[in-house]
């Protein structure tokens, strides 16, 4: 029996402990707003974080997450996190999503780099797209995603 | 995806699918008897309309109110009206991202008068009533949601809004002449006013208007509107569930290993390890797609499935199918191309050999794979009284009956749920339901081996890449000869690849004297040119499939960058050449050109150093979209900075999705045009297997794209895909323009 610590919450798991953080997530915890992708870390649509940092749920076995806290898409956007509620409502502003499956990890990565800014510090577009590069999106909303970033870092200024 | 399948008509379709989506399935609504009915949408709380089959059984039943109105022209499968008001809009499409899901709800409020704060949006079924209104069929595709629902959404809005008023009068006894709505609200005399949720249970029980007035388009205060998708809040928060999030009770995951192969069978298999693997509950050798045969691992989630199946040791028999080799199945094309066959254009070509300036080409293009976002799924749940599916599908009435016939049910027995889906760009619309009768036949064979849980099927992204349904590889051979003021003397033109819908149950309507409309659409036009176009469609063991766009995919490319070339030949403005070839027809691509033109500063502004312009217009599915871009080339990779898109598809509904459909489809251009960008198959078996060899643009290949939208009072056409097709050759152009060399490979080879 493993345990998970997922949006603040600790969960017991009974499964391998090399199944990856993502399939514990959507099938054993029913967290199903982190989504699989590719399964190989090429595509970001798996993104959560693990204490603070984004990771590729896909490829990150729970037992790495031992004593350290994962936080989800659910809880990042539900009003909890004040970076997460700006990207959320950048998001929902600039109509970024158009089918919208990658765009959890989208959000996931946006948070944990604005997170990582010095406070006040305004992202120059290179940042951005470098911070963003990771997380594919076969429907092409990468200008719209462009424009959210910049307007959640200007509203949390 | 599909093409010009207005030519489709429904006594054209097969007997199974004419039954299904016609007769019977009225029939087996009819026996739903209408007191019950509205028994069970009291109970669920709901007033106007609440179950489909009341549409299908009140049209099919001739019922007083709306004889004459087909299931897809009832409100009652369209529109739900709960007590507080709040409107739920039923879609007869998939959203998979193109915004049906906001924009048929919007044409629909805009009729009814509705709060649009208060507007909701789901998704259909497989029931009769959410076929295409135009094609019979259920289908999301070939841009058509808005264009052909267009009228039909504006009907059934004004259908429920003439019911309401009807109800309002009644209440109060005034003439309805007398009364007015406004924002979700019936107005009557003396300030009186109604809200539609306290009046929908009386008006559902009011007969359903045949003749309804529509507005006048310059009363529209929806339709035109730059809107927000109903489904933004839900996307950008893990809220929004796709057909892979299903969640039944007790459902089980199933993991398939397909042949590598396509349609290569089962030698030996070793499930020993599998089997012992914790969560594996079974392994079950299965029927694939084109015959073949693979192995199911069953397992209580997707992790242990996945582990099971790679602890299989299989042995596979592809001795009875063609293993295809890319590099000699290339040089087979060309041994085609030389080859007579059959012609869709013929014209005299004598002119050729003594014209003073020719062009001799050839363009290769390699198979793609769709690669939605989210992993192709299907989850099926079996039950003594039929079976019901779960999944994003373009086609659930196809879907729909495939299953039927695997699982040996009648059709009416099989309900096809509708989900949202993560992209699809034709993937999901598969003539053959190749995924769909897989899951059916994993969720059979568990069934007979005792497992009756639901059963969800998902692919890996390795099953997705390797899969097949690709947009076809193809050859493009052109000789072309013209004269020094750029006129056109004869263009012989040899195209080669693969039909799409050779064998499906689309060939009768779309392949005419061996050509089918999917692979040459888009060639010759809009230019009134003297051209000989023959068609080889040879047989190769690849399953192909429309990608968005389908034939414009290759055939704008090769159509406008050879246009580019003679204005370049003979020292021309590739803009007034086109706009001289246009001549005074085609005012469509002329507006959209010119537009394109205007707002990119084309001819006007000087461009920064190692730049240069590339204009590109091409129409698909009745809208035209011109590209004006900007291209450099930095350390030997080409690099599009910028594009301005000049957009004409009639009226607009919503702008902001016009806007986000163009730059999306740009980009999908642009993806076949960079490196990694190519399905190659040695010994039969596809080399590519995910995002690391396959590859996708990122956010740091995006150029900044603005859309342009000339306006127009016309009946709408569709943008789900006429943004793609002109990216790649303006690209090119430019590229052209910078190395003084013309490309004809995708994707792009500089060297």
């Amino acid at each position: 029996m493993s345990k998970l610590h997922v949006n603040g919450r600790q969960h017991p798991v009974d499964i391998d402990p090399g199944t990856p953080i993502l399939w514990a997530l959507r099938d054993s915890l029913g967290l199903t707003g982190t989504k699989f992708g590719c399964g190989a870390a090429l595509c970001g649509a798996c993104t959560v974080h693990l204490d603070g940092q984004a990771v590729r749920s896909c490829v990150t076995p729970i037992s790495a997450a031992a004593g350290k806290k994962i936080r989800t898409i659910e809880a990042t956007t539900d009003g909890s996190d004040k970076v997460g509620a700006a990207v959320h409502a950048a998001w929902v502003k600039h109509d970024v999503a158009q089918c919208g499956y990658c765009q959890s990890g989208q959000i996931m990565s946006a948070t944990a780099f604005l997170k990582s800014l010095p406070r006040g510090k305004q992202p120059s577009a290179a940042e951005i797209d470098s911070a963003m590069a990771g997380n594919l999106c076969r429907c092409g909303t990468y200008a719209r995603i462009r424009t959210a970033v910049a307007d959640a870092a200007q509203s949390l200024a | 995806m599909l093409t010009p399948i207005d030519a489709i008509h429904p006594h054209e379709l097969p007997r199974a699918l004419q039954q299904l989506l016609g007769r019977n399935q009225a029939d087996a609504a009819v026996t739903l008897p209408r007191r019950r009915f509205l028994k069970l949408a009291g109970a669920g709380g709901l007033a106007l309309g609440a179950f489909p089959h009341l549409a299908s059984a009140q049209a099919a039943a001739g019922s007083e109110s709306a004889s004459a109105l087909k299931p897809t022209e009832q409100p009652s499968a369209f529109v739900q009206i709960a007590p507080n008001g709040e409107v739920t809009v039923t879609i007869n499409r998939l959203e998979f991202g193109q915004g049906v899901q906001t924009a048929l709800p919007m044409i629909l409020a805009e009729e009814l008068d509705a709060d649009w704060s208060r507007v909701r949006s789901r998704h259909g079924s497989n029931d009769g009533a959410y076929v295409d209104p135009r094609f019979g069929m259920h289908l999301t595709g070939g841009s058509n949601s808005i264009k052909h629902s267009f009228l039909q959404y504006r009907e059934l809005g004004a259908r429920a809004r003439a019911m309401l008023l009807a109800a309002a009068a009644a209440r109060w006894n005034v003439d309805v002449s007398r009364l007015r709505t406004e924002s979700g609200r019936v107005i009557g005399p003396n300030g009186r006013e109604l809200g539609y949720g306290e009046l929908a249970e009386a008006a559902m029980a009011l007969p359903v208007p045949q003749q309804v007035k529509l507005k006048d388009p310059k009363e529209f205060r929806l339709i035109g509107r730059p809107t927000n998708r109903l489904d933004a809040r839900a996307k950008s928060s893990g809220r929004q569930d796709f057909g892979i999030d299903i969640q039944r009770p007790g459902q089980l995951t199933a993991v398939v290993a397909h042949p590598p192969v396509f349609g290569a069978r089962l030698a030996a298999l070793d499930d020993s390890a599998a089997r012992a693997i914790k969560g594996v509950k079974a392994v079950l050798r299965v029927p694939t797609d084109r015959g073949g045969e693979g192995v199911a691992v069953i397992a209580d989630g997707y992790w242990p499935a996945r582990q099971g199946r790679a602890a299989l040791k299989l042995q596979w028999d592809s001795s009875a199918v063609e293993k295809v080799d890319s590099v000699r199945q290339l040089a087979q094309y060309r041994e085609l191309a030389g080859q007579p066959g059959p012609r869709q254009f013929d014209a005299d070509m004598a002119p050729l050999a003594s014209a003073p300036r020719q062009i001799e080409a050839e363009f290769v293009f390699p198979y793609l794979a769709h690669a939605p976002m989210e992993p192709l799924n299907c989850t099926v749940a079996l039950s003594d009284a039929g079976a019901e599916l779960w999944l994003g599908t373009q086609f659930p009435g196809v879907d729909g009956m495939a299953a039927a016939r695997v699982l040996g049910l009648k059709p009416e027995q099989v309900k096809v749920n509708v989900q949202m889906a993560g992209g699809g760009f034709g993937r999901r619309g598969v003539p053959s339901s190749d995924y769909v009768v897989e899951a059916c036949a994993i969720a059979k064979a568990a069934r007979s081996a005792g497992l009756n849980a639901p059963l969800r099927m998902i692919w890996s992204r390795e099953d997705d890449i390797q899969g097949g349904y690709y947009r076809p590889m193809h050859l493009h051979r052109a000789r072309i000869g013209f004269d020094e003021r750029g006129q056109v003397l004869a263009w012989d033109h040899v195209l080669v690849g693969q039909s799409i819908t050779a064998g499906t149950f689309f060939e009768g309507a779309m392949t005419k004297n061996g050509i089918d409309a999917t692979a040459i659409e888009g060639m010759r036009e809009p230019y009134a040119l003297p051209m000989r176009l023959t068609v080889h469609h040879p047989k190769v063991n690849v399953p192909v499939l429309w990608w968005r766009s389908v034939g414009s995919t290759h055939t704008a490319f090769v159509m406008e960058t050879l246009i580019d070339e003679i204005a370049r030949a003979t020292k021309q403005d590739p803009v007034a050449y086109r706009l001289r070839l246009f001549g005074e027809q085609h005012p469509r691509h002329r507006a959209a050109l010119q537009l394109a033109v205007d707002q990119s500063g084309y001819g006007k502004k000087t461009l920064a150093s190692g730049r240069a312009w590339g204009v590109a217009v091409h129409e698909s599915f009745e809208s035209v979209v011109a590209y004006v871009v900007e291209a450099s080339v930095k350390d030997g990779q080409p690099v599009l900075h910028r594009a301005t898109a000049g957009v004409h598809c009639n009226l607009v509904v919503n702008p902001r999705t016009v806007e986000a459909q163009v730059q999306g489809a740009a980009l999908m251009g642009l993806s076949m045009c960079l490196p990694g960008a190519a399905i190659t198959l040695k010994d039969g078996v596809v080399e590519q297997s995910n995002f690391g060899d396959f590859a996708l643009p990122r956010i740091s290949d995006m150029p900044e794209i603005a859309v342009h939208i000339v306006p127009s009072a016309e009946p709408p056409t569709g943008m789900g895909e006429p943004g793609l097709p002109p990216l790649a050759p303006a690209f090119a152009n430019a590229l052209a323009q910078l190395t003084g060399k013309p490309l004809r490979e995708l994707p792009f080879k500089l060297a």
